[in-house]
């Protein structure tokens, strides 16, 4: 499914969008589509499957350990494409990774496999727009959204060459650091929000994990949240994690829904 | 809009938030390299703090051994005993004109971040070292000496607890305190404009050099030999001489325990002359990695060349046949280690011990000719601890 397409059913219920980050293959492919299956149940809009890199500079110790556990697990680029290829809930598939994954694999071909395996969306967090021609080739040719990041050091003259970039929509990063879970998310995230003047739905990510950050992010004005590190901690503890994952997605779906 | 590379090397393959960081740092490079009063600093605090010039010392028992004449640059003589007090000098005067107060680094050995520690401390930053849980074992003295100098040192303990993951977190806390932070990278590795800046504060090895050979010999040296690890001494000792096409530039790679992969790790460092194109840390370049581009950890008896990628600039110069790329092994660097101690009195680094082997690989073939310069890129007290151990375990073994 397009992500397009799902922003405007939601806009037509007036919700906003909750997107979830799972490293796919922690701890097992099988795994993964079973949790996939239960965060939709939970009310997740829209799945970023992440395909785990050894060298993962943008995050923090949360995702990275989950990244050593599928990677130990035996997960690599063709299991992830025949995993997502796999995954039934009718929701936007988003792959996340770094840029040497898919370099290696050949971008044409990579972002080829992405639009056959049903993914229609790809963030690639160590890719600024100035490396980024190759890639927005193959995007536009195989129909699949380059998502990018803003943070709240990119100035207008920037923020408006990524505008032209990117689709799907725009990743903002609330605050600066590494992706993992924090106590405060919402102070900067509206003095970000109010300099993106832009037609993309705007999602904001790093740092979100319970339903009254989902709660505030939402009333700054963001058109969806992106949570990762509270799920990928949730999976970590292998205590009762489909009950929790369902749990967590009801709590900030609620965030998202009647502002 | 794509920035300046080295052919098909180099690049900013970096997370957004350090794309301002990034222009800004080239800004300010950019305004200050020719700038008088910068130099004038810069110039004072290499020859009165560190020691410049070092000398180009005639290692006359090598040179008779070895039937040809040989030069060592004795960067092991500068302060902190290893050529990166260079750039660390270079790059901490730079971020103090560009107004920062903290600065951070990465250290493999540990020679690059006591080199930061000793500048920071001179300078009066906030100094932070991230170095591999492995290496903080292995290079104990050190870490010991980057603490009494103020800084802290942090050990990093994901992935394979070396240089490579040092790297990642000192990344990592540069996206995070990036307004008030220069990151000190300490080879010519990393994202655009670090290969290049680097390069030119370690330029002033090549350049002395090319002034004392002219004074000693009246001509350029057939060849000049650096060991590679990022590839900063080498690069340093080469740039001024790359139109000089009547010298052959050699980089050394550490050969380890021979040019293999078993898992998900290769035993050796040479990403020169064994590895493959791929992204890592910020450049494209060449690099230890598996079919998926899942980055190999590498394997080395000095710590200081264990990474597992190389300069972008050298991967270039190796494409083009500007530089031949040669490796030796742990146990060529070994006896090349003690066969200077013994020969010329002189202890090498682990890592220049490496350059060092390469003079005894090649002498044979005649590829060297009759005027050499190997560039001694630190002194081997550091490494005294692991000669010591292999040594021990080495009779273990006969027995
Ligand atoms: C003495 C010495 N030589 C060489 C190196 C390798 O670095 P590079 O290849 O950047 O010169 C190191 C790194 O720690 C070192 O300490």
């Amino acid at each position: 499914m397009r992500i397009a397409e799902k922003f405007r059913e939601l806009k037509a219920k007036n919700e906003k969008a909750l997107i979830a980050y799972i490293c796919a293959g922690d701890p097992s492919a099988d795994a993964t589509r079973e949790y996939v299956h239960t965060l939709v149940k939970g009310g997740v809009d829209m799945v970023e499957l992440g395909l785990p890199f050894s060298d993962p500079v943008a995050d923090g110790p949360t995702i990275q350990a989950a990244s050593d556990r599928s990677l130990e697990a035996g997960m690599n680029p063709d299991t992830y494409f025949e995993l997502a290829a796999s995954i039934k809930e009718q929701v936007p598939l988003i792959c996340m990774t770094y840029y040497n994954l898919i370099f290696r694999r050949g971008v044409e071909k990579f972002v080829k496999d992405c639009a056959a395996s049903g993914i229609t969306g790809i963030i690639v967090p160590d890719l600024p727009i100035e490396e980024t021609d190759d890639i927005l080739k193959a995007c536009k040719a195989h129909c699949v959204d380059m998502i990018f990041m803003v943070t709240p050091l990119t100035d207008k003259e920037r923020m408006q060459k990524i505008f032209t970039k990117g689709s799907g929509f725009l990743y903002i990063v609330s605050r600066l650091g590494v992706t993992g879970t924090r106590a405060d998310v919402a102070k900067s995230t509206k003095e970000v929000l109010d300099k993106v003047n832009t037609a993309l739905p705007r999602a904001v990510g790093f740092g979100i994990s319970n339903g009254k950050q989902a709660t505030e992010v939402i009333a700054a004005g963001a058109d969806a949240i992106i949570v990762g590190s509270a799920f990928v901690n949730i999976i970590a503890s292998q205590d009762n994690v489909e009950g929790r994952l369902e749990e967590l997605a009801r709590e900030l779906k609620a965030g998202c829904i009647g502002q | 809009m794509q920035k300046p590379t080295y052919g098909r090397f180099g690049g900013q393959f970096v997370p957004e938030v350090l794309m301002p960081a990034l222009n800004e740092l080239e800004e300010e490079y950019e305004r200050y390299k020719g700038d008088p009063g910068f130099l004038r600093e810069l110039n004072y605090y290499l020859t009165e703090f560190a020691g410049r010039s070092t000398p180009l010392y005639h290692a006359r028992n090598l040179s008779k051994k070895y039937g040809t004449k040989i030069y060592l640059k004795r960067e092991d003589l500068l302060h902190g005993g290893a050529h990166k007090l260079n750039n660390t000098i270079g790059q901490s005067l730079l971020a103090k004109y560009m107004g920062k107060k903290r600065i951070i680094a990465e250290t493999g050995a540990g020679q690059h971040g006591t080199a930061t520690a000793m500048a920071g401390a001179n300078l009066g930053f906030e100094t932070v070292v991230y170095m591999g849980a492995k290496d903080v074992e292995r290079q104990r003295m050190n870490v010991y000496r980057m603490e009494l100098m103020g800084t802290k040192v942090c050990p990093v303990r994901s992935g394979s607890m070396t240089l490579k993951d040092a790297i990642n977190e000192a990344l990592r806390d540069w996206v995070t305190n990036v307004e008030n932070t220069h990151y000190l990278i300490g080879s010519v590795v990393g994202p655009h404009p670090y290969p290049m800046i680097v390069r030119d504060f370690q330029s002033v090895i090549g350049k002395e050099v090319k002034q004392q050979i002219m004074e000693k010999e009246g001509r350029h040296p057939d060849s000049i030999i650096a060991c590679a690890g990022g590839g900063s001494n080498a690069m340093g000792i080469f740039y001024p001489f790359i139109d000089d096409t009547d010298v052959k530039l050699l980089p050394v790679e550490a050969g380890g325990c021979g040019i293999q992969v078993q898992g998900k790790t290769a035993t050796h460092s040479a990403s020169l002359g064994a590895g493959e194109e791929g992204i890592l840390q910020g450049a494209r370049t060449l690099i230890l990695q598996d079919r998926y581009g899942q980055i190999l950890e590498s394997t080395s008896v000095s710590a200081g060349l264990d990474y597992s990628g190389v300069g972008p600039e050298l991967a270039h110069l190796a494409e083009t046949g500007r530089i031949k790329p040669g490796n030796v092994n742990d146990q060529e660097a070994l006896n090349a280690f003690h066969e200077l101690c013994r020969l010329e009195g002189i202890i090498p680094a682990l890592e220049s011990a490496h350059a060092l082997a390469y003079v005894k690989k090649m002498a044979d073939t005649g590829e060297l000719g009759d005027l050499v310069v190997v560039n001694l890129s630190g002194r081997g007290d550091k490494d005294l601890e692991t000669v010591l151990k292999l040594k021990v375990t080495d009779n273990e073994e006969k027995q």
